[in-house]
């Protein structure tokens, strides 16, 4: 047979590295197209932002730091937990419902080439939404501590928190059917941000606060708000997101069903 | 030329072996065996729930097997899912996308995880999804996501193609296009086994045709082994009222021993052999002499539909 016709076979996976990078590129196309998912990601924690800082003043709320310093680390730790816990729960639910998973698992990207395209997403998604909160911070006069500790913990929170978060996002929506993962994601999302201790620092809570300060939004809030604000990366609430992930992360093999 | 069993494995693109597949209580394939050659269009014709799908997903490796082999260009689907996952190309029976992308994008997607895809918009043209390129998955067509899915199935030039009711719900235009797809994608050396429960689609379009019924081989052959055409003809006889138990074999006699009287059910015969007018009027007045009504008196070519019936006493496509 000669090689001459339009579908003589030549096939072949494409290097890995080209794959996960046309995975993440896709997954952060229909992220940024999806508009409720860009209300959770940048509405909502721009409004609690503004909001915060509003009411502060108004009823005279006091920190430890002017309004702004104190929230905006809160806030971020908020974006970043919308993005990698309830859009990532939600699109992956309707991933498994429209067949999607199941269909990119025949194809050449492997499955933990499909987790990484993912994790890239949502890693590309969360500094958009960090750009857009730190503007409007600054706006207000956000000051934040700027060393290379509190960089270095901005960013090790993130990943960490978005590792913890993803790892529970994955279990709801590998387990529940796409409707209860919309409705359990959301709900989880609007319980951690009023009580999560994720925006308000635990201390805030009263007795509730040793409690929360253990939940992954507890352990990233305070994380942030150390990186931000005292420049440190404070070592118990690290601690604490990996443990949510290893044990988010072995649930979630266990019991994620792929179609 | 000598060749050793593993010759034979790797010279054929699938060989299912004693394949038996469970859901809970329920046996949905049950001890199949059968062998794809390589470079043929092969159908697996059966009524909805013989097995088929479920025949076809533990071919592309996501269902394993309760029992018996299955290998695909000669690997095992579950062990060396890595390994064959680029050779061969799936056609979902339905979803496989994103609800929000657009069906260009859906296909380029796929393009960029093989090494040397086809050119996407040479297929676009050919599957004629120009037109809806830029539409939203969710609001495509039934047929243009099915197009959409085989241009998602081929895309990555894969050696051997599964595709589960490819043509399911289009609309005559789009079969024809979907067919000559197929068709030239054999002409270029690639394999294609195709799941229907059209038996035309299976006449038309296969080299070989597995029949498959509760999970079993019922026959496999060409097209033309199966009806052996142009030799046989069918007549088929349903009548109003149920037949007398003596009425086989009484129509039978009359018509001979060339030609078979087969009950389909209390009121419905099939006639099978060299049947012509004359069998035909033999037929009719049978019916007038023992006061039966027919309802409806045809004669035709055999087809695969007949032969289902012959075999299961069931129709195959309801």
């Amino acid at each position: 047979m000669t090689a001459t016709g339009t579908f003589t076979p030549r096939p072949g996976a494409a290097p890995l590295v080209r794959q996960v990078l046309a995975q993440a590129r896709m997954e952060t196309r229909l992220l940024l197209r999806n508009g409720e998912q860009l209300l959770l990601a940048v509405v909502i924690p721009v409004i609690v932002l503004v909001g915060g800082i509003l009411a502060a003043d108004k009823v005279g709320l006091e920190f430890a730091t002017t309004a702004v310093d104190t929230l905006t680390p809160g806030v971020i730790a908020l974006a970043i937990l919308s993005t990698s816990f309830t859009s990532l729960a939600i699109t992956t639910g309707f991933e498994r419902r429209y067949g999607v998973l199941k269909r990119l698992g025949a194809s050449p990207l492997p499955r933990t080439g499909l987790l990484t395209g993912k994790v890239g997403a949502l890693l590309f998604v969360e500094l958009l939404q960090v750009i857009v909160i730190a503007l409007v911070a600054l706006g207000f006069g956000w000051s934040p501590v700027l060393t290379p500790g509190s960089v270095f913990g901005t960013l090790g929170y993130a990943v960490l928190g978005t590792a913890a978060f993803a790892a529970l996002g994955l279990l709801i929506a590998g387990a529940l059917r796409a409707e209860a993962t919309l409705a359990a994601a959301n709900l989880i999302y609007l319980l951690l941000l009023a009580g999560g201790a994720i925006v308000f620092p635990a201390s805030s809570y009263g007795v509730m606060g040793g409690l929360l300060a253990v939940l992954p939004s507890g352990a990233l809030g305070t994380g942030m708000r150390t990186a931000l604000i005292d420049g440190a990366f404070p070592l118990t609430p690290a601690l604490i997101l990996l443990g949510w992930t290893a044990v988010g992360a072995a649930l979630t093999a266990r019991t994620f069903r792929w179609e | 030329m000598s060749s050793s069993p593993s010759d034979s494995v790797s010279s054929s693109a699938v060989l299912i072996d004693g394949l038996e597949m469970r859901y809970g209580d329920k046996v949905a394939v049950d001890g199949l065996s059968l062998t794809v050659e390589r470079n043929t269009i092969t159908a697996v014709l059966g009524p909805n729930g013989a097995g088929k799908t479920t025949t076809l997903e533990t071919c592309e490796g996501y269902r394993k097997p309760d029992k018996g082999t299955v290998r695909v260009l000669g690997l095992d689907p579950r062990s060396q899912r890595r390994e064959l996952l680029p050779r061969i190309g799936v056609m979902l029976q339905s979803g496989g996308a994103w609800s929000g992308v657009r069906a260009v994008e859906m296909l380029r997607h796929i393009a960029s995880l093989h090494a040397h895809p086809l050119a996407v918009p040479m297929l676009v043209d050919r599957l004629g999804l120009g037109e809806c390129g830029r539409t939203p998955y969710r609001r495509l067509s039934g047929g243009q996501q099915q197009r959409l899915a085989l241009a998602m199935a081929v895309v990555g030039r894969p050696e051997l193609v599964f595709v589960d009711e490819p043509t399911a719900g289009m609309d005559p235009q789009a079969r024809r296009t979907t067919w000559e797809l197929l068709q030239e994608l054999r002409a270029d050396g690639v394999t294609i086994v195709l799941t229907t429960h059209y038996m035309d689609e299976a006449e038309r379009l296969a080299d070989q045709i597995h029949v498959i019924d509760r999970g079993r081989l019922i026959v496999s052959g060409t097209p033309f082994e199966l009806t052996r055409s142009g030799r046989e003809s069918t007549i088929r006889l349903v009548v109003t009222q149920p037949f007398p138990p003596h009425a086989p074999a009484s129509l039978q006699r009359a018509l001979g021993p060339q030609i078979e009287v087969q009950p389909i059910h209390e009121q419905s015969l099939l006639i099978t052999g060299p049947a012509d007018a004359n069998t035909l009027a033999t037929v009719s007045k049978w019916c007038a002499d023992h006061d039966v009504l027919p309802e409806s008196l045809t004669l035709g070519q055999r087809t695969l539909e007949d032969v289902f019936l012959q075999i299961t006493g069931r129709e195959l496509s309801r």
